[in-house]
């Protein structure tokens, strides 16, 4: 089981490596583009490798808040916020591999894609929805918002069920992936519905 | 002020030894769990199965060709769509090498004089081989240059001698879950089957392929004997062909089966006609230009149009996909 406390340098610690992992996906693109290592479509590569690394990172930061609630151990509500955020880095990069590496900033081409094809458009809605939950994450912004901040944050569970949508409607016959994460956000929705254990029933009296 | 001597410290608020040692590979553990689970398995560099590479002769030069720049070997036995043997596109390369390919007969079968079996040895006598340099476009948006060793389809078809009332040709695929693995898995309903109108399987465009760049065909471009219609979707392009049935009526091929809204049975390339999930206006040569790789326009029937157009004249294409 989880510590209920840690002390907060070992809370720094974790963050560090946290951040760093996080960062690892990206980094295994840079390495293997510098040693031309991306296969024969390097650009589906790219743009699907952020795309998985976003719904993942995702998924990371909706499994924070049950694991939480279960263990009784606070300090991993601290991770949230970076994992949310790098969540929404790769989903920046996977916007940005289409619009550029894939459509060459050709607006006309990307608009008659998006509006024809149904998995584009829900990728797009999902991306959209996590942009004002991105820029209200600050600490500022937490207080400025008040009570309005959690219902607004609440939206990250619509954009993660378009997210793996948008997945399931883009594979061509093999689900099993996009079925696998839909079942492991399904799974984490469902834990919000349990109530939270008290805090006696944690710390050791 | 009181000042605690560090003695005030209770017991109870030292962490014993084992209980931080615990701490200390949980956290590890956690890292490094987290660090595989955001590493897929494989980098996009393929581990080939080892084939044997045999090489074909005599070739002799086909009256089709392009002029365009080769799809390098690597990627045409690396990135293949061949369920038989796993859904990823690195999946063919990894899992083929399990072929039993001799002996391979094909079965001729339908609206034939008589039925008959035919050894692979005895079908390369039919015709001498050719090399056909043509452009295959995949539905899904991609695009190769590949250099076919074969013969044409209607060779096969003059000695099979098709009777009259056969006006479709039905091919059917190996599907042996001991050789192949992903025929373990029902993502489609095995075997693989294609079907073409037989004047477009007469077309002397339309090849049986038995190698590339000179050699033997690998496990994972469809060996030993595979399907080569080059105005149409890479995937009309049956692989490892064990049937030929001459039929009356239109087969329903498997793609058809498996998604008759996005699969027709013509499939012929067509930038007019967009797939559900995939635009069709455009498409992105294999092996050229790495990360700055732009898309190209894809041509009606692939740029065969002035070869193969006169088949479909007056037919609804949008109808007809």
């Amino acid at each position: 089981m989880l510590p209920a406390k840690i002390a907060l340098n070992w809370l720094r610690y974790l963050k560090g490596v946290v951040f760093l992992l996080a960062l690892l996906p990206l980094a295994r693109l840079l390495v293997l583009g510098v040693l031309d290592r991306l296969g024969a479509n390097p650009v589906e590569f790219v743009l699907r490798s952020n795309g998985t690394s976003a719904l993942t990172l995702l998924l990371a930061t909706l499994a924070i808040t049950p694991l939480q609630r279960w263990s009784g151990a606070g300090w991993l509500l601290a991770l949230r916020r970076m994992l949310g955020l790098f969540a929404f880095f790769y989903a920046v990069l996977h916007v940005l591999s289409y619009v550029w590496l894939d459509q060459w900033f050709d607006w006309h081409a990307i608009a008659q894609d998006v509006m024809e094809h149904r998995y584009l458009l829900v990728g797009l809605l999902a991306f959209l929805l996590l942009i004002p939950l991105a820029l209200t994450s600050t600490d500022g912004m937490m207080r400025r918002l008040g009570n309005r901040w959690r219902p607004l944050h609440r939206l990250v569970y619509l954009a993660g069920g378009l997210g793996v949508v948008h997945y399931l409607w883009l594979v061509k016959k093999d689900l099993t992936l996009p079925l696998a994460y839909g079942v492991v956000l399904g799974l984490l929705l469902a834990a919000r519905l349990y109530p939270a254990r008290r805090r006696s029933d944690v710390m050791p009296s | 002020m009181l000042i605690r001597k560090p003695t005030d410290i209770p017991p109870s608020e030292i962490t014993p030894r084992a209980v931080y040692r615990a701490r200390r590979r949980f956290l590890l553990a956690a890292g490094a769990g987290l660090a595989a689970s955001l590493l897929p398995a494989a980098a996009a560099g393929v581990t080939v199965q080892p084939q044997v590479r045999r090489k074909l002769s005599p070739i002799v030069r086909g009256p089709y060709g392009t002029d365009e720049k080769l799809t390098p070997y690597e990627y045409v036995t690396t990135y293949n769509n061949f369920y038989e043997f796993g859904t990823g596109k690195s999946d063919p390369a990894r899992n083929a090498g399990t072929l039993r390919k001799s002996p391979w007969t094909v079965a001729i079968e339908g609206e034939v004089k008589k039925p008959k079996r035919i050894a692979l040895e005895d079908l390369l006598k039919l015709a001498p081989l050719e090399e056909r340099i043509y452009r295959m476009r995949c539905v899904e948006g991609w695009s190769m240059v590949i250099p076919w060793v074969g013969f044409p389809l209607a060779k096969l078809i003059d000695w099979a001698e098709p009777t009259g009332n056969a006006r479709y040709v039905e091919f059917v695929s190996l599907a042996d879950p001991e050789q192949m693995p992903g025929v373990r898995v029902p993502i489609l309903d095995w075997p693989y089957t294609e079907g073409l109108r037989l004047d477009e399987a007469r077309h002397p465009l339309t090849l049986l392929a038995v190698g590339l760049y000179g050699e033997a065909l690998l496990d994972q471009n469809g060996a030993p004997l595979r399907l080569v219609v080059p105005w149409k979707y890479g995937f009309k392009g049956i692989k490892s062909i064990v049937g030929i049935r001459f039929v009356e009526r239109q087969p329903v091929t498997t793609w058809m089966r498996a998604s008759p809204r996005e699969y027709g049975f013509y499939a012929n390339v067509n930038p007019e006609v967009d797939h559900p999930r995939w635009s069709q206006a455009t498409e992105r040569r294999i092996g050229e230009g790495g990360l700055f790789n732009r898309r190209i326009k894809t041509l009606m029937f692939n740029g065969y149009a002035e070869q193969v157009g006169q088949l479909y004249s007056g037919m609804d294409l949008r109808k007809y996909f």
